[in-house]
């Protein structure tokens, strides 16, 4: 009887361990699997082609390319490679620039009708390039389709331009969003460092049992509060601080958001902090204050050096806090996908895009993808920062 | 005073400058959404509906949605999370696949809950076809707790000195009896600050629900696990940021946000509160 319990509580823990690690690995199937489909498509909305005259040398273009053509930015074909022609824009609704009523007599009733004008309007026009749907595609000998080169990692990694919208091809490019999070993140880390590694040593070394007991739940207190309350605080606060102390036009800015993530990153850094200086043995404190060392000697000549990899894995775990932190930086850096050249204008971390902009992004579609991609950047970087901090404790048990 | 006692002075001093600095940040964090708050809340906040937009009435079915959701989260993720846990420390034998899912989990636990939130919307909201819902979006989060919860239980289960095991043995007793008599006793209150803790952070999180069960403003009670629900955190994000009344409905963010911030307090308290009596009884012991 007793040996059927024991088989029975032993078969119970080993299921649900399974289900733990099936569900952990899991999570990293389905965040790779949506993330991978972004690259080697075609970031051109599904059903839609680009159209465009035979005689027309040039045959693939990469979004920014078909960006900045149908921005018109490009009014040249010569700029993407092609012959000296301008280049024509045509939507659907231009066919009536180019037809009288009477040639397009029917039309609403006869698509056929529509898709030959369309193609022999494009075997015309040397410069044109249609944007169309597949459904209004007839192929004749004077026309062919331009290909859109698909995302590539390169492209991902490296692209300035994040529309993830635009039409008629999408740009996916992260670098905005990876050094607006950087920025956000790191000054706050630098605002965060000095308070967390004093309050640490003061409660590790200095403070009285009775004002240690005080300052603990402070922390916990600070690590409690949720981040949207964070976020909420930091609009109504530290937003329109932020607009009046640097004469902005908006207070939604890097800089208030820093301050935000330096807030609560100092949980995370004082924690770990204090717990590797507390880890400090005895002996070589005792050591050092014997040979005359004052207590303060003690510290940064002795205790400090000792714990500096645990203070080193602090100062990461914090990066990695502030980096993956959503809503609060959502509700007060602005937003803006561009590149950043100055702490104090709007950024856009990639959290917040991810949050903002799921709502949006169609099931399975390119946007879609792109997003999970982000998802798993922020993985792979939360991985990087745990196996880092493995790495500097070297086995040391980093309480978190 | 020696040059060496003056640079003791001065830095000790910046030290504690700098610790008391962040206890005014927390205090100025609180209070300031006390004080506004508090005129704000009133029983008829806490039990009516919000009206006319969002700018009057109260918060009923923002809590009622928090609460299934803390509810249907830790019903999954708390026995689940114990279990392993258990099974990790006191059965599983040190090989190279512990050390592996030693790292999974603590991996796990970093990472940014929006992650949680994009695979809660691939997995549940669209692959298994839960729609945005209370079950949806309480699988989330129990997945975003899972990880915490395993880990507090291992630590709880670690710290337990070997000579309890052993003695327990020694006396004839079996495994199963050891865990359930001898070191859940010892480990249970970690575990319960543990689960505490757990409850505050997941009645705190917006990012994992955004897109698995939140409902912008739905003024009425949930009939089932497959219904969408308001939550707290969400209601204070959408009143703060998107709507047309955005000013006119700041008294009822403060309201939300000090309701938010007094259960953190609650929970945050009673895990100490639960510490402090475990470390009297281990001193006493």
């Amino acid at each position: 009887m007793k040996k059927i319990f024991e088989k029975a509580a032993h078969a119970v823990l080993f299921t649900s361990s399974t289900v733990s690690i099936i569900t952990v690995l899991l999570i990293i199937l389905f965040l790779f699997r949506e993330g991978v489909g972004l690259f080697g498509k075609k970031p051109i909305e599904d059903g839609q082609v680009l159209l465009v005259n035979k005689l027309n040398p040039v045959s693939k273009l990469t979004s920014d390319e078909l960006k900045n053509i149908f921005d018109q930015e490009y009014t040249n074909w010569r700029k993407v490679g092609g012959t000296n022609d301008s280049i024509l824009l045509f939507r659907i609704d231009d066919i009536f620039n180019y037809y009288t009523e009477e040639e397009l007599a029917g039309i609403d009733t006869n698509i056929q009708l529509l898709n030959e004008k369309v193609s022999e309007l494009v075997g015309k026009q040397i410069g044109m390039v249609a944007f169309i749907s597949k459904t209004q595609l007839v192929l004749n000998n004077k026309v062919k389709i331009i290909e859109v080169e698909p995302v590539s990692v390169s492209g991902f990694f490296g692209g300035e331009l994040w529309f993830p919208t635009s039409q008629p091809a999408a740009q996916f490019g992260v670098l905005p969003l990876l050094l607006g999070t950087l920025w956000v993140s790191l000054l706050a880390i630098l605002i965060a460092l000095p308070f967390g590694l004093a309050t640490a040593v003061y409660m590790a070394e200095i403070a009285r049992p009775s004002v240690r007991s005080m300052l603990k739940p402070v922390v916990e207190l600070l690590a409690g509060i949720p981040s949207v309350v964070y976020g909420f605080f930091g609009l109504i606060v530290i937003v329109p601080l932020v607009q009046q102390l640097f004469n902005l036009p908006v207070g939604e800015t890097g800089l208030a958001g820093s301050i935000v993530l330096a807030i609560m990153a100092l949980p995370t850094i004082i924690t770990v902090a204090e717990d590797s200086i507390r880890n400090t043995p005895r002996s070589m404190k005792e050591a050092s204050l014997a040979l005359g060392a004052t207590h303060w000697q003690t510290i940064y000549r002795v205790i400090i050096p000792y714990a500096s990899s645990g203070i080193t894995a602090a100062v990461i775990l914090g990066i990695g806090r502030a980096i993956g932190e959503t809503m609060a930086v959502l509700m007060v850096t602005g937003n803006a996908a561009i590149i950043p050249h100055t702490i104090l204008q709007p950024m856009r971390t990639i959290p917040a895009t991810i949050a903002a902009e799921l709502g949006e992004a169609a099931k399975g579609g390119m946007h879609y993808k792109a997003l999970f991609a982000l998802g798993c950047i922020l993985f792979l970087i939360t991985m990087l920062v745990n196996i880092t901090v493995e790495f500097i404790s070297g086995g040391k048990r980093i309480k978190r | 005073m020696k040059t060496k006692n003056i640079s003791e002075f001065i830095a000790f001093n910046i030290f504690r400058l700098l610790s008391l600095i962040i206890v005014l940040v927390l205090v100025a964090i609180l209070s300031f959404i006390v004080v506004r708050g508090v005129k704000v809340i009133s029983w008829e906040f806490i039990t009516s509906m919000p009206k006319e937009g969002m700018t009057q009435g109260g918060i009923f079915p923002a809590i009622v949605g928090t609460l299934c959701l803390v509810t249907g989260s830790m019903v999954f993720a708390f026995p689940l999370g114990v279990l392993s846990g258990i099974y990790m420390n006191e059965y599983m034998r040190a090989t190279w696949f512990k050390k592996f899912m030693k790292l999974m989990t603590n991996n796990l636990a970093g990472v940014p809950s929006i992650v949680f939130g994009l695979f809660g919307m691939s997995l549940f909201v669209n692959t298994l076809g839960f729609g945005d819902s209370i079950l949806a979006g309480s699988l989330t989060l129990g997945l975003l707790s899972l990880p915490v919860i395993i880990r507090t239980t291992e630590e709880a289960l670690k710290g337990i000195d070997n000579t309890y095991r052993e003695g327990s043995y020694a006396l004839g007793a079996t495994k199963l009896q050891t865990i359930r008599r001898v070191i859940l006793p010892m480990a249970y209150p970690n575990i319960i600050t543990g689960f505490i803790l757990s409850v505050g952070r997941v009645s705190g999180e917006t990012a994992p629900i955004l897109f698995t069960v939140a409902a912008y403003f739905l003024p009425k009670l949930p009939s089932g696990v497959f219904d969408q629900v308001m939550a707290l955190p969400y209601h204070l994000y959408v009143i703060t940021t998107s709507g047309t009344n955005v000013e006119t409905s700041r008294g009822m963010a403060y309201g939300t946000a000090l309701v938010l911030i007094i259960m953190v307090l609650v929970l945050n308290i009673s895990a100490t509160l639960i510490r402090k009596k475990l470390n009297k009884k281990m001193k006493a012991n």
